[in-house]
């Protein structure tokens, strides 16, 4: 959609067609993924800091808001180091590998009607099949690094990942039953209206079967949000990274700008699966009380509330997931394990199986 | 073919984020459980007890502060009980009743960062700064008393180095009110988590028999559920005029002796301590806070030992005097150090991330260690 917009700007040409295909690829990485990751970084201090009576970054600009920036000038001024020891190949190629897998995910985001990469129509699988290739990245960092920690660290968050991967799947699994799409955007689309058209409360239409689907949605909505955060590594479940036991887990050798880069897959990562669960259950860009735009007739409105209404639904699950961060401890591998082998992956079936019986009805 | 496999070994710190400073752990791995732990220690050691024997009397107290560096009130309380005894002098009571105080908040101080730093060895780091709020004001409680902030060389042979501060009292009193809801807070975020149950309960577990054959004490070996406490069961001071609780282990989330136990039971002493403080503060006397003695100590011939009740168990000194003005000998029983020795035990079987739990559990001090 975005694309065919570009192409007409350009010009029905070649050249159009690079022009509009280079924009549009770098294009989520400059309006939204590196401003996010700034902005989430310092909402990461600030509210870990509120949280804990302290005021966190304060002397850097109007309450400390240059903060990250200076941080990340500082990354790039680092020296990388690279240990003799290393793979050379692998520890080069990994960040690279982590950054591409969750910046990917992003070209199948509907930010609004308008603002998509590329409208899949199998827009679900690619999102969990690119986000995938984290995993490789990962294991690539651990094994390089040719550190212990950072091996241990490595493998527990392939392992994690993988589980977690499977509960997430079967509850989009069930959603794509019920919508009968695997498009984000169609999805989205289907959503529109007001909240209680949201699949959190069991879809669109006022029949039989959407008031009976309300508990199965809820169960899938907190599985996948908890899948989730166990995918992106973050409390309770960020046991790839626990300083107190890992140093730092995977990452434990980088520094300077590769390290950067791992920080800001993490915090794309971060956006990237409370935006899945927002398109998914929470209506995706659409508003849950109208539009704005509707009302005084503007129609160019709507896709710019449409954006800012998908934003907000995304950073309130960010920053949820900051508030699980700074306040709950973290479990143990092996208890991780346990939660999705044992609980997540049986309560997802049977859920599945529950929405399959009453969508035929 | 056969798989060869073989143990991986894990060297965790001295410059490991949850070592409690620098100790070194030889971890033997088999994938993620542990087969044996070897600890190395004495990246701290500063010759405490060479150190004293060309020192006065008078000029070990400071010493005594850097040992435990997270209580250094009970180590000179210790250290001027064993040289009043060595002297026989009797200190006047006002003396005795602040000597209390201090080593009770100064328990309450020390078992806070325990608690703070076992739920960032967790990976809760909030409840740590919760924590060290409380720390703080305990801090200043001592700033206003001698000026200092983390080595007091405030409790002097026959008496303090200063009267207490006029504010001392109600500023004391206005802790311990503002304290126990904290208190409630903190058990609320932490210690009746779920997760933070499933992490400690039934994991490092320490039965009763093991323990005193370690020479385990303090809250280590309360938490395996024997009420053994030197306050109690060795008076020392004037503790016998207070009324108070020795909280054991029960095994409340899980078997009695499990890192679970450990902690809480530090959390309910921390109550107690409060419980003691208050009533000194209700009968604190008023006099002197010097006992008559002499400029230059010279005690007679002959050792000595005596023990106090230190937040991390049952600290002893021996000191040996030869009549000069220096001691012979001296020696410290260092309740984290013979704590240290029982790790391996209680490791062996439990996984790398339960090293840490386990090791913050048992809440040793480094500086104690290596001396």
């Amino acid at each position: 959609m975005m694309y065919d917009f570009l192409v007409d700007l350009f010009g029905n040409s070649t050249l159009a067609d690079i022009i509009a295909g280079t924009i549009q690829s770098i294009l989520p990485l400059f309006v939204f993924i590196l401003p996010f990751a700034l902005f989430a970084v310092y909402l990461e201090r600030k509210v870990s800091a509120h949280m804990q009576d302290r005021l966190g970054p304060m002397r850097t600009g109007w309450h400390g808001w240059k903060q990250t920036i200076a941080d990340i000038i500082k990354l790039i001024q680092k020296e990388d180091i690279i240990a003799t020891d290393n793979d050379k190949l692998l520890f080069n190629l990994a960040p690279i590998v982590v950054f591409v897998g969750s910046y990917a995910a992003f070209a199948a985001i509907p930010f609004s009607s308008y603002f998509i990469g590329t409208e899949l129509d199998l827009g679900i699988f690619y999102i969990v099949a690119v986000t995938g290739l984290v995993v490789a990245g990962i294991l690539m960092a651990g094994w390089a690094s040719n550190n212990k920690y950072s091996l241990l660290g490595s493998m527990r968050s392939v392992a994690q990942i993988i589980s977690y991967e499977i509960p997430t799947i079967l509850v989009m699994l069930s959603l794509v039953m019920i919508s009968g799409t695997m498009s984000l955007h169609t999805l989205s689309e289907q959503q529109t209206g007001y909240a209680w058209n949201w699949y959190i409360f069991g879809g669109p239409g006022m029949t039989l079967s959407k008031f009976l689907l309300i508990p199965s949605m809820f169960i899938g909505f907190l599985i996948i949000y908890i899948s989730t955060l166990a995918e992106v590594n973050r409390t309770p479940f960020d046991i790839p990274e626990a300083e107190s036991e890992l140093v730092s887990g995977y990452h434990t050798e980088y520094s300077g700008m590769k390290f950067a880069m791992f920080f800001l897959a993490e915090y794309a990562n971060m956006f990237a699966v409370s935006a899945i669960v927002v398109a998914l259950f929470l209506g995706g860009y659409q508003s849950p009380i109208g539009y704005f735009g509707d009302l005084i007739g503007a129609s160019w409105m709507i896709p710019i509330e449409q954006f800012t209404w998908f934003t907000i639904k995304g950073l309130f699950f960010v920053f949820v997931q900051m508030w699980l961060r700074w306040t709950l401890p973290r479990l143990r591998v092996d208890q991780l394990m346990t939660t999705s082998w044992k609980y997540l992956i049986p309560i997802a079936f049977v859920n599945l199986i529950i929405i399959g019986l009453i969508t035929l009805l | 073919m056969a798989i060869k496999t073989e143990e991986m070994v894990l060297n965790m710190g001295p410059q490991h984020p949850s070592t409690h400073g620098v100790l070194r752990l030889e971890l033997a791995l088999e994938g993620e459980i542990i087969t044996n732990v070897i600890p190395h220690i004495g990246y701290l050691h500063r010759c405490f007890e060479k150190h004293c024997e060309a020192m006065t009397y008078p000029q070990i107290v400071p010493y005594t502060d850097r040992m435990d560096y997270l209580a250094p009130m009970g180590n000179e309380f210790g250290y001027a009980i064993a040289m009043e005894k060595l002297l026989g002098i009797q200190v006047p009571e006002r003396v005795e009743y602040i000597r209390v105080i201090m080593a009770e908040l100064q328990r309450i101080s020390s078992h806070l960062v325990a608690l703070g730093t076992y739920g960032a060895d967790i990976g809760a780091f909030t409840p740590f700064l919760y924590c060290f709020i409380d720390r703080e004001k305990v801090l200043n409680l001592f700033e206003i008393t001698c000026g200092a902030r983390l080595l007091y060389n405030y409790i002097w042979i026959g008496g303090l180095s200063h009267d207490l501060h006029p504010d001392f009292v109600r500023k004391t009193r206005e802790f311990i009110k503002e304290f126990r809801p904290n208190l409630k807070e903190i058990n609320d975020l932490l210690s009746h988590n779920r997760i933070f149950i499933d992490r400690t309960a039934n994991v490092g577990i320490l039965p009763i028999d093991t323990a005193i054959n370690y020479g385990v004490s303090g809250p280590n070996l309360r938490g395996s559920g024997y009420k053994w406490d030197i306050r109690k069961d060795d008076p020392y001071s004037i503790y016998h005029k207070f009324d108070y609780d020795i909280p054991v282990g029960e095994g409340k989330y899980g078997t009695v002796g499990d890192s679970w136990d450990r902690y809480y039971v530090r959390v309910l002493e921390m109550e107690e301590s409060c419980r003691i403080i208050e009533q000194a503060l209700d009968q604190l006397p008023e006099g002197d806070v010097q006992s008559a003695i002499p400029k230059r100590i010279k005690p007679v011939v002959g050792n000595v030992y005596a023990r106090v009740e230190n937040p991390r168990g049952d600290l002893g000194y021996f000191i040996m005097s030869d009549g000069s003005t220096s001691p012979y000998r001296v020696k410290v029983r260092a309740p984290s150090f013979v704590t240290m020795q029982v790790l391996n035990e209680l490791c062996k079987g439990y996984m790398v991330a339960d090293v840490v739990t386990i090791l913050g559990s048992i809440d040793i001090v480094l500086g104690e260690i290596d001396r």
